[in-house]
């Protein structure tokens, strides 16, 4: 009995110690600028909405974290669309060169963006994407895709091929029965997926800072702006910063069974 | 459509269409007789494409010391690494 | 693993590869294009073959940014594999409460990496930040992140172990719980002590997920750029100038296309190489799982 209050304890500890950098920025985003810099309290005295106040009504903060909204939105759909099939094959049949694919997808997904920027840049802008969000959202896939298709493999390799086999002999064809009936016995799967391609789209700075210049300019391109320009709003700062908090701290309950397999992309 | 932004240029050119060659005729003999891994010098089960791709990774690793620790030519290398590959490929 | 036969199953992969093409091994192409030629502008360039591999090689910055990006990944590895463990071991094991602490745990997780970055600026300035004050005014020790280029480490790798470690915990937690209770019911019977649970079953049972957390966290943090971007800026000096910062310093702050085209080719390489041994690690995973 003595030995689980001990671990509790430290549970405990380091919990406590995991939330308060969090609390602390959510502590500054309710004060403003002048009561940071002159005074250091625990909690905040007079607390004031003012700064998500700001940033709800001036259209340069709220509309970044629209643009951020809309890539993010078209990657996830783009990267399940074309992800699902790709990972009923790799799940299901063999054939030439399999293994070296999936590798070769892995190393897209491991791949240091920065190595990707240049080229990208120059590519984007010869098409005429340059600052869309689907430019954004494209070069997302590049990482996104493979890790949807690790994911979903993962997920559908635990489905019995008997099902397959049982709707083949119904006269199913692949499509009808994909859709029909493997779709709906993978939704857990399906949507741990799109959870993990938000996410992965949500907290990307590189492209979509690089990417874009005005029009689809990414809230965390906002953010790093606001840094290295002014004297620095520390208050409005912390309230953008505890906004981008929310779409994560939202859905993440939904997949919370499942946050291991996907980090490990679908291998626990 | 503009290709100049990808400055191509006949030395790369000719790189990729080698590598393009020897993927595209690893696909056609492995579709024509599909082999099984096996166990070589290295310490895993490979098959013919594992065994490609470590070649090829260690080469440009052989390469890259060399350009990284002398100043002579990169011809006299190349062999060295086109045999390492040879080597990995048969007995890997 | 017995799958069905059928080269006709790559029909069902080409919109994968066709927009991975399109977003890899185009970029990649263009890479190796750039990385033997020094470049200008439009229109005016020179080759000079292998030039540009020869003077990164022999840059001592990018020398010096590779050993600092070991030595920050093998530190905070150091540190984050026994925490993660330890905490899947404190977890609790069932109840509403496993569910509170899952999403707890994983809630740094799911923050975008500059805000990571900023809520570590607010929180440890000396001025206006929690820790920096506490440390500063309370205990009397001097500690300037922005000054002193050890500070600068110390809250790097604290922001990256607070970041990624319950990566790692969910991991290890994940492996645990597909430990039949049957072991400990043995093990309880034997009388053995927790360490020897720990030793003989717990660790054995999770070295699958442990590989596979270890290689990712190498590999992420080997690629880490917005926290210390948003945190450090890669200072002061270049004291936490990592690879991709230097990277990036290169290719859109000097316009240097050829000599940042060499150096991502080197670091493209070594990337591929941590991946091929992750990759293995995986496939012996699945293997252990289904045998």
């Amino acid at each position: 009995m003595k030995k689980g209050r001990k671990k509790l304890i430290g549970l405990a500890i380091y919990f406590f110690l995991l939330l308060l950098p969090i609390y602390w920025m959510l502590n500054m985003s309710l004060r403003t600028n002048a009561d940071i810099l002159s005074v250091l309290t625990l909690y905040p005295a007079n607390p004031t909405f003012e700064n998500y106040l700001k940033i709800f009504t001036d259209s340069s903060w709220y509309s970044g974290y629209i643009n951020s909204i809309i890539y993010v939105t078209i990657n996830t759909l783009i990267s399940l669309m074309v992800a699902l099939p790709a990972a009923y094959a790799f799940s299901r049949y063999h054939f030439v060169g399999d293994k070296q694919v999936f590798f070769w997808l892995l190393t897209n997904r491991m791949a240091p963006a920065a190595v990707f920027l240049l080229p990208f840049f120059q590519l984007y802008s010869t098409i005429g994407l340059l600052d869309t969000h689907i430019a954004v959202a494209l070069a997302h896939c590049l990482f996104n895709v493979p890790l949807a298709v690790w994911i979903l493999e993962g997920f559908m390799s635990g489905i019995p091929r008997e099902i397959d086999e049982t709707a083949f002999i119904d006269g199913y064809s692949l499509p009808r029965f994909f859709i029909t009936i493997f779709i709906p016995l993978i939704r857990a799967g399906v949507g741990v997926t799109a959870f993990f391609c938000f996410m992965f789209s949500w907290v990307e700075l590189l492209f979509a800072r690089t990417l874009t210049v005005t029009n689809a300019k990414p809230i965390a391109a906002v953010m790093t702006r606001t840094i290295s320009a002014t004297g620095l709003d520390w208050g409005l700062m912390a309230a953008a910063g505890m906004l981008t908090l929310v779409p994560g701290a939202l859905v993440i309950w939904f997949v919370r069974n499942h946050l291991a397999k996907g980090f490990a992309l679908g291998r626990v | 459509m503009n290709m100049e932004w990808m400055a191509w240029t006949l030395p790369t050119a000719i790189f990729f269409i080698v590598i393009f060659l020897i993927v595209t005729a690893m696909t056609i003999w492995q579709t024509v007789s599909p082999s099984v891994g096996r166990r070589g010098f290295l310490p895993l089960t490979t098959t013919p494409g594992d065994r490609l791709f470590i070649g090829l990774i260690c080469a440009a690793f052989i390469h890259i010391a060399w350009i990284g620790l002398t100043d002579l030519s990169l011809w006299i290398v190349f062999p060295l690494a086109v045999a390492w590959v040879i080597v990995v490929m048969i007995w890997g | 693993m017995n799958k069905w036969e059928n080269n006709r199953a790559w029909l069902l992969t080409i919109p994968v590869l066709i927009i991975v093409a399109f977003s890899a091994i185009i970029p990649l192409m263009t890479v190796v294009n750039y990385s033997v030629q020094d470049i200008f502008g439009p229109g005016q360039r020179i080759f000079v073959g292998t030039e540009m591999f020869r003077s990164v090689l022999h840059d001592y910055r990018l020398r010096d940014a590779l050993w600092r990006q070991f030595l920050f990944s093998g530190l905070v590895l150091l540190i984050e594999m026994p925490l993660g463990v330890l905490i899947a071991l404190a977890m609790p094991k069932k109840g509403w409460s496993v569910s509170l602490a899952l999403v707890v745990l994983a809630l740094p997780l799911l923050i975008p990496w500059n805000t990571i970055g900023t809520i570590w600026m607010i929180f440890t300035r000396p001025d206006i930040g929690l820790f920096g004050a506490t440390i500063n005014n309370v205990l009397g020790i001097p500690f300037d992140h922005t000054a002193s280029p050890i500070d600068a480490w110390i809250t790097l790798m604290l922001m990256e172990v607070w970041h990624w470690t319950p990566l790692v915990a969910l991991l290890a937690y994940a492996g645990l719980r597909a430990i039949p209770d049957v072991y400990y019911q043995a093990a309880k019977i034997d009388g053995a002590s927790p360490w020897a649970t720990f030793r003989y079953i717990q660790l054995p049972k999770m070295r699958g997920v442990l590989t596979i957390a270890l290689l990712l966290r190498f590999m992420d943090s080997f690629l880490i750029y917005a926290e210390p971007f948003v945190l450090t800026g890669g200072g002061p000096g270049n004291s936490t100038t990592f690879l991709s910062i230097y990277l990036v310093k290169l290719a859109v702050g000097q316009f240097d296309l050829g000599t940042a085209a060499a150096f991502s080719l080197i670091y493209f390489l070594i990337v591929e190489v941590l991946c091929f041994l992750f990759y293995q690690a995986l496939q012996n995973v699945g293997k252990g799982a289904n045998p």
